[in-house]
């Protein structure tokens, strides 16, 4: 059984149809990329599988349990959680404390244990900044733990989302466009990044991205998305000499 | 000569072994205070801070008050005070971590005011002051919470401007029912009406509870100076610690984010309501002190409605959004300061309102934030903890 | 014997028509106060709190030039116009224009100093006792149906100027360049800029046109209700708010409808249910209009995006 499996998406803005019969499946542990030109509906999609828009048309199963239409905190309970295209961090809470709200489900006590502040407050955040320290470390984000969110370099901001997204113990990861903005450098560093979180989480990557480099260099599998529509879907490097994607990604 | 050495031999027999063990055993207590002191974090240190001057003051205020030197203008505006800063805390848990402005706290203020005054007017003759007053205070706290919890259902599906302004006409709406609201006891029980006195069809030996536009009259007068400072103190313990905890987290990473904070699986609602309710909650408690420190109570704009909403807000602007001891201290300067020189009180509204403007302008406008910047002042000493406007 | 009288009277048809006037009538108003509210709200994405208090102004303005200088009313009422088109723009140029890149929040808080500021300048100006105001209509008005419905002449003054206004300002914000710069910096502030508007001029002259709207209004309720304090333009302002966002903020149709509908509505809770429960009944209107329908009668949806 697939880990993700989509049928049929789709969804209309108005009169627009944004995104028409999408149809994905990724398997577990696979890393996955969402391809295709501007404005061609990918974020849409992941607005979709997030919750955040409902889709019109279509199913979303996860681990075989239908999330179709569920709201956007119980999809990421049964096991998505994203990044975003503009960083969206807890920009006046600390480095450390924006991965402790992505624990948050994971460490639980009431809010009148922390207002009375009982023992179970204090074994728990002992617990939880550990976890968070040890999740920063991967990134090395660790010694900046207390830095406010929105004072960091905008490459660390990147990955700090991503260590927030990995917080919540994700089975399915999605990154929308994580190299953007990054230089060569930055980005090979961020491609050895997600081969290492793959590897040491078990997560499941799906990955929006224009930089070819990173795409071709990682990917398994791609889905080429054009005006709302699959146009080309399987092997990395069979997608990526289809003339069809050629055509489309370098026009006539 | 000999007289005089001996005797400072023999002081110095007695009083050195004291002076050692008292020295001694101070720093066995002092070092491991202040040890622990040095290891706390900084916003414990600040709560700590804010007790220990609240505390100073108490005393001194305590002393100046039992040796005459205290006018009783000053007298009366102690509890008030308190209680004008226990809602400013509240507004400001709304204002600084929920990140929504309030026009309605007033209201629940109010809530809290005539929901215990009512209960300590009716069982005056019943209950022993002590409980009676503690039970007042729980039950206007809880019924001004619980106005909070279900006025929040609604309105916190809104956001800004439209939260703003319906918080408003909530405040405004709790003002006008309890404007023509009248109840009466007699020995049959307790009678209710929304029309006037003599539909209450009470017996002759009825007492008025609530008159209308004249309020309660006759609450006992139970709110010391000592018990609103020690309420005072717990609420900013309450707000420090609901603020640094995982529910605190989650409310403030809804304020700065929401959907990101619905993609890390925090259920935003929920904590919205919480914290909301509990802001609503300390604003009663301000209302319980507030009534049961004077002998009329009536729903005025001026005490329980739109004016008194903005002189919180100016409390909770004035002090640092998201900075509950800074509430604290501008509730007190503003409130005692006018009343100290005696002229100012005629422009004291004006001076709120130029207050709110100029420390919004000074905080945004971008001449004075490169005027401050070329003098060196930090953007965000004085006012911190805005939610950040999402540039697309 | 007397709330009897007035059953009766209540209960009869003319007594209900007198009523639905009395609410168009007021409603007229909010409709204008209305207009202010929702083109600031729909072009510089504020609620200019301080508006309901340029009414009062204004309404302050007309007396004194009246009462207290022997001015025709027509003068007066423009003389009223200009200074507080003049006023508006000062706020705006002050206080709102440096906070362009500011919160909500910031605004908003700036927004209600403002309005604080003004009412207390009047408060030290004119004194908190109610001034009778005098009307600046003088027709008697007409008599229908025998003398069985009266209808004042302020009523029938105060529905045609809202009326006529209305149409104006839709042909003007149609029709004229200044309006279709307003429209599109309503639609779309970034792209306006790229378009070659210039933003900022349009803003002001949103502002002017709300508040010279606002001394017209002004002048019209307290013709209505004579009775002028320092607050008396508050509490309208906030209903007049209500009226913008029930018919649908931006849409300058919807500020009529809401405005009709909201004035009908407090004129006749006034009438059957309470007098001193009318203003909650009219919040609460606008509390569920809020819930239920933020988007308003005309408005559109708008959605953050991700």
């Amino acid at each position: 059984m697939a880990l993700l499996e989509v049928n049929n998406l789709g969804i209309s803005f108005g009169g627009l149809r944004a995104v028409d019969e999408f149809n994905l499946k990724i398997e577990q542990g696979e890393l996955y990329g969402l391809i295709g030109p501007n404005g061609a509906g990918k974020t849409t999609v992941f607005n979709m599988l997030t919750g955040i828009y409902k889709p019109t048309d279509g199913t979303i199963f996860l681990d075989g349990k239908d999330v179709t239409g569920k709201k956007t905190a119980e999809i990421n309970k049964a096991g998505v959680a994203r990044t975003f295209q503009n960083i969206r961090l807890f920009g006046d809470q600390s480095v450390l404390d924006n991965v402790k709200i992505g624990l948050h489900n994971s460490f639980e006590y009431g809010t009148a244990t922390g207002i009375f502040r009982l023992p179970k407050f204090f074994s728990t955040e002992k617990k939880m900044d550990k976890k968070a320290l040890e999740l920063l470390s991967v990134f090395g984000l660790d010694t900046m733990a207390n830095v406010l969110a929105s004072n960091l370099p905008y490459g660390k901001q990147r990955e700090l989302e991503i260590a927030r997204a990995l917080a919540t113990n994700p089975k399915l990861l999605l990154l929308d466009e994580p190299a953007a903005g990054m230089n060569p450098n930055e980005t090979r560093d961020l491609m050895n990044t997600i081969a290492l979180i793959r590897k040491e989480f078990g997560v499941t990557i799906l990955l929006i991205e224009h930089d070819m480099k990173l795409v071709s260099g990682i990917c398994e599998k791609l889905t080429v998305l054009n005006f709302g529509r699959v146009l080309a879907q399987g092997e990395t490097s069979a997608v990526l000499n289809d003339p069809e994607v050629i055509k489309a990604y370098l026009g006539e | 000569m000999k007289i005089l050495e001996k005797l400072k031999k023999s002081t110095q027999k007695i009083i050195g072994p004291v002076a050692d063990t008292v020295s001694k055993y101070a720093k066995k207590v002092i070092t491991p205070v202040v040890n622990l002191y040095k290891k706390l974090n900084k916003p414990t240190k600040k709560l700590i801070r804010t007790e220990t001057v609240i505390l100073a003051l108490f005393a001194v205020v305590s002393v100046m008050e039992s040796s005459g030197n205290l006018t009783s203008l000053m007298k009366g505006l102690l509890v008030p005070v308190c209680a004008y800063s226990l809602v400013a805390v509240g507004l400001n848990l709304c204002v600084g971590y929920l990140g929504e402005l309030s026009l309605g706290h007033a209201g629940f203020m109010c809530v809290g005011a005539f929901t215990s005054a009512l209960f300590s007017r009716t069982f005056q003759d019943v209950i022993p002051d002590v409980p009676r007053f503690i039970i007042a205070l729980v039950l206007g706290t809880a019924v001004a919470a619980l106005f909070g919890f279900l006025i929040a259902i609604p309105v916190l599906r809104l956001s800004g401007d439209y939260l703003a302004i319906v918080t408003l006409a909530f405040g405004e709406i709790i003002k006008n029912v309890i404007n023509v609201l009248y109840v009466g006891k007699d020995s049959k029980g307790l009678h209710f009406s929304m029309k006037d006195q003599m539909s209450l069809n009470m017996d002759l030996d009825g007492m008025m509870l609530i008159n209308g536009p004249q309020g309660i009259t006759g609450t006992p007068r139970q709110s010391t100076f000592l018990i609103a400072v020690l309420l005072l103190m717990l609420a900013l313990i309450v707000t420090h610690n609901f603020v640094h905890s995982r529910t605190g987290r989650a409310v403030m990473a809804i304020r700065d984010n929401q959907i990101a904070a619905e993609t890390v699986g925090l259920p935003v609602t929920k904590y919205k309501l919480v914290a909301f309710t509990l802001s609503a909650a300390i604003a009663g408690v301000g209302g319980v002190l507030y009534a049961h420190n004077i002998n009329s109570l009536t729903a005025t704009t001026n005490n329980f409605g739109y004016n008194m909403s903005i002189m919180i807000l100016v409390y909770v602007v004035l002090g640092g959004i998201g900075n509950f001891s800074g509430s604290v201290i501008a509730a007190v300067v503003l409130t005692m300061l006018p009343e100290l020189l005696r002229g100012l009180s005629t422009y004291r509204m004006l001076i709120y309102s130029i207050v709110l403007i100029g420390l919004m302008l000074f905080n945004w406008a971008p001449g004075i934030l490169k005027w401050r910047e070329a003098h060196g002042l930090n953007a965000t000493a004085i006012i911190g903890r805005f939610k950040k406007k999402e540039v697309q | 014997m007397h709330r009897v009288y007035i059953y009766e009277r209540e209960l009869t048809f003319m007594g209900f028509l007198t009523y639905l006037i009395n609410g168009l009538s007021l409603g007229s108003v909010y409709a204008l106060i209305a207009l202010g509210y929702t083109m600031v709200y729909g072009i510089a994405k504020m609620l200019n709190f301080a508006h309901g208090d340029v009414i009062m102004i204004g309404a302050y303005l007309v007396f004194m030039c009246m009462s207290n200088s022997g001015m025709p009313a027509v003068v007066s009422i423009v003389i009223s116009i200009v200074c507080c088109t003049a006023l508006g723009m000062i706020i705006e140029k002050i206080a709102y224009k440096p906070l362009r890149k500011a919160t909500n929040l910031a605004v908003l808080i700036t927004a209600i100093g403002v309005s604080y500021f003004l009412q207390n300048m009047a408060l030290m100006i004119f004194g908190s006792n109610p001034v009778s105001f005098t009307s600046v209509i003088k027709w008697e008005g007409i008599s229908l149906a025998g003398g069985n419905l009266k209808i004042t002449g302020n009523a029938i003054v105060t529905i045609v100027t809202c009326i006529v206004i209305m149409v104006v300002l839709m042909w003007f914000v149609k029709n004229t360049k200044p309006g279709q710069a307003m429209r599109a910096v309503s639609e779309d502030k970034d792209a306006a800029i790229l378009m070659g508007i210039n933003v900022n001029a349009t803003i002001s002259l949103t502002f002017a046109i709300g508040s010279g709207l606002a001394a017209v209004a002004g002048a019209l309720l307290c013709s209505s209700y004579p009775s002028l304090t320092p607050y008396t333009g508050s509490m309208p302002g906030i209903k007049a708010f209500t009226a913008a966002v029930f018919g649908g903020i931006g849409s300058i149709p919807g500020a009529l409808i809401g405005g009709l509908l909201l004035g009908v509505i407090e004129i006749f809770a006034k009438a059957y249910i309470s007098s001193q429960l009318a203003d909650a009944i009219v919040f609460t209107v606008l509390i569920i209009v809020l819930l239920v329908k933020p988007t308003g009668i005309l408005g559109k949806q708008i959605k953050e995006k991700v």
